[in-house]
């Protein structure tokens, strides 16, 4: 059996009245892909944004391979090897695709193998046929699939990603589910998702978040059958 | 790749010494000096705003305070080396002390500039009253508003009576800007600078990369102090004289107009603008028609209507096109597939 490599205590994020996570208790094993879904305000991104350390939780531990990170600062907890791709498109618009994998890439090697890295990266992501252009200036799905690129780059051993497929074609969708489960060779996956077809074809476990809280964890068909889940989540939707 | 820097180093190399020789042909050396003295802080500016992302309303602030650092030291010290490194180390030290706080302190762009601006402010208020005696640090009289005159000028390195003053000022100025000017290239190019390029663009995605964008502020903010100081020790062997004047407002919001007006996140930019403008004021200071400040400030305002992105990357615009043109492509799509972080 795997060992856990991500683990959350109690972790507890409050804005002002608001609670957006609540006493999350979560754990996640070596090269385990893991989807999080949950309606819209449960709190799903407050949760990556605090395992990354661009939120400090109010309450609450975040302990990675071991290690408690919970103070840590985002650039530190970068360099360990967690990539994210934001819910936000997150990349450097004013610089062009190589460049921006470069610089993920030459945090952790040398310019000569960073340069190495770049070329596999786009190969890998199939965009050598954008790789001088400047990123500002790409369509929204080549923008993610930058920023995926970008994560690959680091080669990290966890590995986040918020709504990797919105606003994505079903062509790039397919694409991005390869990429994901290339991924998953090397690290531990959480993705946070809504479309359900998506879910099913790359995750077998599921976490279900509901107002700051996980409601459910299972697999994803005794997730999508419970009549709860259905509720808050299904439901709405329908 | 180190071939092709090379080479570009040696056509910039021979395209500065044509330059160098014609320029005098055409204006004075002693206004010549000052315009390079202007192009050097310009530069400082246009490194770390037009690179980093920082945007400094107090660059005037280093830039005097090297012409006074310099000044100090070579009332104390008589030869002009070491007041020229002191002129250099104490802006940078300087800046890098405010910078760290303010970077460390996770202060807004905006509490950055109120923060440089009021620096500015300080500097300029205390230089003027340090009219008494009690001012002195070694054998210097700061001297308030008269600021500090008849101190030890650029002399050839171990030989003090031997100034470099007039012509020679300017070719020193002159070789001393194109050193600075390649040191800024290499650092751009280092992955240092290219760093910074990724914090101007993105400080979120810069730390989610690994990078400690407060601290890498903090360095590149002392690399800019630390120019806008030699530019600050030429300017003072220029004027062989430094008074409060140096920390005026007025200054700061120059070198923010030359550095827009020239093309920011350019690195030839900054220094044209300065030079360009700097070099109006002048030849517009010779008349009483119309006031200085009101030219300048409609200069602004139409480069910020026109040409918003400034003086070289419209002429580098106009090139591709018409190279574009001649080679029967569209430059619609020349365009796209340029790499645009170096310009
Ligand atoms: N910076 C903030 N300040 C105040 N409230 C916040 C902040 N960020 C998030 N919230 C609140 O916390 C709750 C959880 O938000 P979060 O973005 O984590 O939800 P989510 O599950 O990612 O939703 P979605 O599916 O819409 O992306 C929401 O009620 C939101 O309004
Ligand atoms: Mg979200």
């Amino acid at each position: 059996m795997a060992e856990t490599v991500l683990e959350t205590v109690n972790l507890t994020m409050r804005f002002g009245g608001v609670t957006a996570c609540d006493n999350v208790d979560f754990s996640l094993k070596a090269r385990e892909l893991r989807c999080l879904i949950g309606p819209n305000g449960a709190g799903k991104t407050t949760f990556f944004k605090c395992l990354t350390g661009l939120l400090t939780p109010t309450e609450g531990q975040v302990i990675m391979r071991g290690e408690e990170t919970t103070n840590w600062d985002t650039h530190v907890i970068a360099s360990e090897g967690v990539g994210i791709k934001t819910q936000v498109p997150n990349v450097l618009d004013g610089v062009s695709v190589q460049e921006n994998i470069w610089l993920a890439a030459r945090r952790f090697c040398s310019s000569a193998d960073a340069s190495r890295k770049t070329e596999e990266v786009i190969d890998r992501l199939s965009l050598s046929t954008i790789a001088t252009s400047e990123v500002g200036r790409l369509a929204h799905g080549e923008r993610q699939r930058v920023e995926l690129g970008i994560v690959a780059a680091g080669d990290p051993w966890l590995v986040l990603l918020d709504e990797p497929a919105a606003g994505m074609t079903s062509d790039d969708v397919e694409q991005m589910i390869e990429i994901i489960h290339d991924m998953t060779k090397t690290a531990a996956v959480i993705i946070v998702e809504h479309d359900m077809q998506f879910i099913r074809s790359v995750a077998t476990e599921v976490t279900v978040f509901h107002q700051g809280r996980i409601l459910m964890e299972d697999h994803v068909d005794t997730v999508m059958s419970d009549p709860t889940v259905r509720n808050v989540y299904l439901g709405k939707k329908a | 790749m180190r071939e092709i820097t090379l080479q570009r180093f040696a056509i910039a190399l021979v395209i500065a010494g044509i330059v160098m020789t014609l320029l005098p042909l055409m204006v004075g050396t002693y206004t010549l000096t000052l315009l390079l003295v202007y192009g050097m802080l310009a530069m400082s500016l246009g490194l770390i705003w037009g690179f980093g992302g920082i945007l400094c309303f107090g660059q005037a602030a280093f830039f005097g305070l090297g012409a006074y650092a310099y000044a100090i030291a070579a009332i104390n010290f008589g030869e002009s080396t070491v007041p020229m490194i002191i002129a250099v180390l104490v802006p940078a030290a300087f800046a890098a002390v405010l910078g760290g706080m303010m970077f460390y302190g996770r202060l807004g762009d905006v509490y950055l500039g109120v923060i440089t601006l009021v620096v500015t402010l300080i500097f300029f208020k205390f230089m003027n009253s340090t009219a008494g005696p009690e001012y002195v640090i070694g054998t210097a009289r700061l001297g308030g508003f008269n600021g500090i005159p008849g101190y030890q000028t650029l002399n050839v390195p171990g030989l003090p009576e031997q100034y470099i003053y007039g012509d020679s000022l300017y070719y020193v100025t002159f070789i001393a800007l194109f050193v600075v000017y390649w040191l800024v290239n290499w650092v751009l190019q280092s992955p240092f600078g290219r760093v910074a390029v990724a914090i101007r663009e993105n400080e979120q995605r810069a730390s989610l990369m690994g990078y400690d964008i407060r601290a890498r502020k903090t360095v590149l903010f002392a690399v800019g102090g630390a120019i806008a100081g030699l530019a600050g020790a030429f300017y003072a062997n220029w004027a062989e004289i430094v008074t409060p004047g140096l920390f005026s407002l007025g200054q700061s919001a120059e070198i923010i107009i030359w550095c827009i007006v020239g093309g920011l996140g350019t690195r030839l930019g900054p220094i044209l603008g300065a030079a360009g403008l700097a070099y109006l004021k002048f030849k517009l200071g010779q008349q009483m028609l119309i006031d200085n400040a009101v030219i300048t400030g409609i200069i602004l305002v139409l480069f910020v209507l026109f040409l918003p992105k400034g003086l070289v990357p419209a002429i580098e615009k106009i090139w591709r096109l018409s190279v574009g043109r001649k080679r029967g492509r569209r430059p619609a799509r020349s365009r796209r597939g340029r790499a645009a972080s170096h310009g």
